[in-house]
């Protein structure tokens, strides 16, 4: 079921058997094949490569974003630059590095988070009692709601002053007095956080619940013969065989969060104790207008995200490799 | 005998207490959201888990403003126009991708599971010059070109492992009777393809809803806005207290049809999500 997408052998076609490839259809086929892939190649270079190569481009201009077409290339600038006795640039600029910390801070705790509740919540799911499709329907509720309204929801019951949960946990003794959760620089992360965690464990759940539901019935059965005690079995069997599935699913939640956006801009807007790379190239290049700088950022932030995909399957490679089997 | 009945019990209770935990932190923010959204304004300052004077006064106040009624449409015409244009081009590049076998068929392949990993602010800069150029600036045009980065790799390559899984016998009929690869797709796969284009439609659907980045870049005027940038907008007449209430009922307006959409169709989802590995 779950197609591991990210090895670089991707889906084999069907193709016909030998006896129907006389030269003829074969030629037709494959004629057809390009003219299909014609429009969404068109539309992805339109969408994707072109625009990428712009902002490539762009990082070496001074381009603003009145004018975008009157540009002056001025090299390194944007990245790097030393004029009068100090460093300019991105590179320099400490900002930008807090953004890069908070990113990096955000993803792996944030994913990390997610991994352990997800596999807790597929294991309860995919154990079998009454009611489990309605705990699966609720279950899926936190990823059907759109990323800016739970934003928003958690801002609420995080307020400060008539949020619910300053006033669970003063209710309980916990704190003494109300948090500001989102502004206080000390407790905004970790609410970012939570507030993703909340949204996005439903999804690695799912994933992994669809490896629980593959896994062979019978080793179970011989370890419990055996009398082997569950947490034994969860991580000298279980974990073993879906980790392939955890792997799909880490990659896919660490590009999704390296990228993180939306939950920080509406909970704590530009606070720089919360900034995101997004954010940080997001403000140069719209609020600041400096397309210039703005692109230098995004760029260094593609190259950030494909280095980590990269590093992240050659590691994940070795390791199945060594994993044996 | 007795204190293995009693561990056996005491496993039986942690397992439902973590059911009952995890439904709880699943549903009740959406449900407090929901009993906010029917709380008076002034009754905010008191916290409780059910509104003693419950009102629709927040949803009239919502459905009065002409920018949030055009923002709900603004976001339909979005993401409908977005899932049509995904589904035709990708079930004709699914095809391609899923039947036939040619040179460069990997690369393609590689290509759209790159883009489909692209960091949305890696192409805001060219983006925006693109669909400046196009002028499709604060328009809902420029919203629609602009999501197909991320709905359409993820509809071609969901529906690509769909079309490989049909039998072979039926495209061979169809070619010997002569029948071109166009009439293949639309008389032959396209009717087996209903299941899997409805999934990818949905999931492609719940994208293009959700999408704030763009929405959020390229629009400029409220009458041009989609729902997710009309709330994470929204403001009251006073500059000190956000307007709760209000936003609560905007959000659950806007949240619900998804949640139903979801519920119904989970199963659906679930296939179309693990079949691809791609979030919605």
């Amino acid at each position: 079921m779950s197609t591991p997408v990210t090895e670089s052998a991707p889906i084999p076609a069907r193709p016909l058997p030998a006896s129907y490839r006389s030269t003829k259809v074969r030629r037709q086929r494959v004629r057809a094949a390009w003219l299909f892939l014609a429009p969404m190649l068109v539309t992805l270079a339109m969408v994707a490569g072109w625009p990428l190569l712009r902002t490539f481009y762009f990082s070496f201009t001074d381009a603003s974003l009145s004018d975008m077409s009157d540009t002056l290339f001025i090299g390194l600038e944007n990245y790097l630059v030393y004029d009068d006795g100090r460093w300019f640039g991105v590179l320099a600029d400490p900002i930008w590095w807090r953004a890069v910390w908070n990113t990096v801070y955000f993803s792996v705790v944030s994913v990390s988070l997610e991994v352990v509740f997800g596999v807790i919540v597929a294991l309860v799911l995919n154990a079998e009692f009454k009611g489990r499709t309605l705990v699966r329907a609720a279950v899926l509720i936190p990823w059907a709601i759109p990323t800016i309204v739970s934003a928003q929801m958690w801002a609420w019951m995080l307020n400060d002053q008539f949020g619910i949960i300053n006033h669970l946990l003063m209710a309980l003794g916990i704190i003494a007095s109300p948090i500001a959760w989102t502004a206080d620089a000390n407790y905004s992360m970790w609410a970012v956080i939570m507030v993703d965690v909340w949204k996005t464990t439903p999804f690695v759940a799912l994933l992994v619940l669809a490896a629980l539901q593959m896994l062979p019935k019978d080793c179970y059965e011989a370890a419990e013969v055996d009398g082997i005690h569950p947490v034994k079995v969860f991580f000298r069997v279980t974990l073993p065989l879906i980790t392939p599935a955890l792997m799909v699913a880490v990659i896919f939640r660490l590009l999704d969060a390296l990228r993180v956006f939306d939950v920080i801009y509406v909970l704590t807007s530009n606070s720089t104790s919360t900034m995101s790379m997004s954010i940080y190239a997001r403000q140069q290049l719209v609020e600041f207008q400096d397309v210039g700088y703005g692109s230098a950022a995004s760029t260094l932030l593609f190259l950030i995200i494909a280095l980590a995909t990269i590093a992240y399957l050659y590691l994940g490679r070795k390791q199945l490799q060594l994993g044996g089997d | 005998m007795t204190s293995r009945q009693l561990s056996k019990l005491a496993a039986r209770a942690g397992f439902w207490l973590l059911v009952a935990l995890i439904v709880v932190v699943a549903v009740f923010p959406f449900y407090y959201a929901i009993k906010t959204s029917f709380t008076p304004s002034g009754d905010l300052f008191r916290v409780e888990l059910w509104p003693t004077r419950a009102t629709l006064a927040n949803y009239a106040q919502i459905f009065s403003q002409r920018s949030f009624l055009q923002a709900i449409f603004n976001s339909i015409l979005v993401a409908t126009s977005v899932v049509f244009i995904a589904l035709l081009l990708g079930i004709t590049a699914s095809y391609a991708l899923g039947r036939v076998r040619f040179r460069g068929r990997t690369s393609v392949l590689l290509i759209i599971l790159g883009v489909s990993m692209f960091p949305q602010v890696a192409v805001l800069s060219g983006l925006f010059e693109v669909i400046r150029a196009l002028n499709l600036y604060n328009n809902p045009g420029g919203l629609i070109l602009s999501y197909t980065i991320f709905t359409l790799p993820f509809t071609v390559w969901v529906l690509t492992t769909f079309m490989r899984q049909l039998p072979l016998e039926l495209e061979e009929a169809a070619i010997m009777d002569g029948a071109t690869p166009w009439v293949t797709i639309t008389k032959v796969f396209l009717p087996l393809m209903w299941p899997a284009m409805a999934t990818t439609g949905l999931l492609a659907f719940i994208a293009a809803w959700n999408e704030f980045l763009f929405a959020l870049t390229f629009t400029l005027t409220d009458s041009q806005r989609t729902v997710p940038v009309a709330i994470a907008l929204l403001s009251g007449g006073s500059a000190y207290e956000l307007p709760w209430a209000p936003i609560m009922a905007a959000s659950v307006v806007v949240t619900v049809p998804l949640v139903v959409l979801v519920i119904i169709f989970q199963r659906r989802i679930v296939s179309g999500l693990t079949a691809g590995a791609v979030k919605g």
